[in-house]
């Protein structure tokens, strides 16, 4: 992922990325592609960057693999030792809390971007941005590489009211433009959708997604 | 609880005190220069695939220093548990002392705890030690192994980040390596069919990259043990010796011959006792 800031020295495997997370009324859809790069060359091209961080609240990763992986791995740890301590499920808020701690504290040895999302009884759907360390709450959020791409899309397309099912459409249309014009994103789309009921997880084929206008066709 | 530090806690990486000496020792005057060994690295192919039963892991057996290849036979496919091996790329000495770590750390839990240990937690004490080291040992790792939870093939990078994929190959012949499986691959194949495929993956890697060659090994792993296949196949221009290098004692004529006596002083003597409980 490269967003224009030097975190200091890039650790191996960068998860050049497109990860996007929006909410609905009653809960959120998180989407990622699946592509590992090392150089020039892929090094996994079905990789799940939707990582749980406990039942009902996922984050998507970009940026270094080993820094992301291990900062989802810390948070889920927490999480649970934290659902422990207060004897009911964490609020999402609380695992962005976490994430943008470690992220904020750590800001000039790590290269990771997290975009935490989920539902609990309190708030509904939320999704947390914690780039650089900063916390904040938004109706939608992209980042990785792929995201330049697709900003201007996300801002014309996004509507305030849109249903579980226009949303998982919004995600996969993003993913799908932002891994055509991205060359570090690519691969599968893997959707989660999280509401009070469960969570739905989805895989969409390369050949399955959607298709714009292309020149070569 | 297994760790990749059990006597000890672990300590944040490595201790980088000598780096202003070593500086100065490399940039000295035009004779003091004193020059760091460089380090052995495997340039490589290795790779794995989980088949039907189990996981077949295989490797080539070149250790490289530069252009010179400084070991023909050498054994790239570590055991970590009865049910776990592990491919190593990268630098030699890392991969080794790596895997040898991971497995004592992983028989003082079997011990523990009375249990094999499973794939999974060899790859989490992996990851935390490499991460803790921010890439500084070179290991590029394929874990392989069979445990109560199924067959896993797992890659530990460098750096700490992670990856299970059903195959695999790395080092520096994993490219035309990944060519040949991602092509032949498909699920739940039988033996035969996998052994030669990571055979044929190692094979176009050592055909197509300079740092990979000689031998193929493989490992088979399955619930019921290892079949631990040393060589696989032999690269067909290994050199046979075509006359001993060993001089008979006495080749060497003797010209002269003189003794020193060394004198030595008795300075001090101590006696200390030993504490023996005798029982019988």
């Amino acid at each position: 992922m490269q967003d224009g800031i030097e975190h200091g020295s890039p650790s191996g495997l960068k998860m050049g990325t497109t990860i996007i997370a929006v909410e609905f009324d009653g809960g959120v859809v998180v989407g990622s592609d699946s592509r590992v790069s090392a150089g020039a060359s892929v090094v996994n091209r079905v990789m799940n960057k939707l990582s749980p961080l406990h039942d009902k609240i996922y984050c998507a990763l970009s940026g270094s693999a080993a820094d992301a992986q291990t900062i989802a791995e810390i948070v889920n740890y927490q999480l649970d030792v934290h659902s422990i301590e207060v004897d009911e499920d964490p609020l999402v808020c609380s695992a962005a809390t976490l994430v943008k701690n470690i992220s904020y504290k750590y800001k000039e040895e790590l290269s990771a971007h997290l975009i935490v999302a989920g539902w609990d009884r309190r708030a509904g759907g939320q999704v947390y941005a914690t780039l650089n360390g900063l916390l904040t709450r938004q109706p939608f959020a992209v980042g990785g590489s792929g995201s330049f791409y697709i900003y201007g899309f996300v801002d014309a397309e996004y509507r305030s009211d849109m249903t579980r099912q226009e949303c998982q459409e919004f995600v996969v249309n993003s993913l799908s433009l932002a891994m055509s014009r991205d060359g570090s994103s690519g691969g599968v789309a893997y959707v989660v959708t999280i509401d009070s009921e469960g969570v739905e997880e989805k895989c969409i084929l390369g050949n399955q997604l959607p298709t714009f206008y292309d020149p070569d066709i | 609880m297994a760790l990749s530090c059990v006597l000890e806690p672990a300590l944040s990486g490595f201790n980088f005190e000598n780096s202003t000496r070593n500086i100065v020792l490399e940039n000295g005057s035009e004779e003091g220069k004193i020059k760091a060994p460089k380090p052995m690295k495997t340039g490589t192919t290795i790779a794995g695939v989980v088949y039907k039963d189990g996981v077949v892991l295989g490797a080539d057996t070149r250790a490289t220093s530069d252009e010179v290849v400084a070991d023909k036979m050498c054994a790239k496919i570590h055991y970590i548990a009865p049910n776990i091996y592990c491919c190593g790329a990268g630098t030699a000495a890392d991969t080794e002392k790596t895997t040898e770590i991971l497995s004592s750390n992983l028989t003082i839990f079997s011990m523990n705890s009375g249990r094999n240990p499973r794939v999974v937690m060899a790859v989490n004490i992996l990851q935390d030690m490499l991460f803790r080291y921010r890439g500084m040992i070179g290991a590029h790792l394929i874990l392989g192994g069979v445990d109560c939870t199924g067959s896993h093939l797992y890659t530990v990078g460098p750096y700490g980040s992670m990856d299970k994929v059903p195959y695999l190959a790395m080092g520096s012949g994993n490219l035309p390596a990944m060519g040949i499986l991602e092509d032949r691959f498909k699920a739940n194949m039988d033996l035969e069919e996998a052994k030669s495929l990571v055979s044929d993956a190692i094979h176009a890697g050592i055909m197509s990259d300079l740092g990979s060659g000689n031998n193929i090994d493989l490992c088979v792993i399955t619930k019921e043990g290892v079949d631990y296949i040393r060589p696989h196949k032999e690269s067909p221009f290994n050199y046979k010796r075509q006359a001993k290098y060993k001089y008979k004692p006495g080749t060497t004529p003797v010209l002269t011959k003189t003794v020193t006596q060394v004198e030595l002083e008795l300075l001090d003597e101590t006696v200390q006792m030993m504490e023996t409980a005798g029982s019988s």
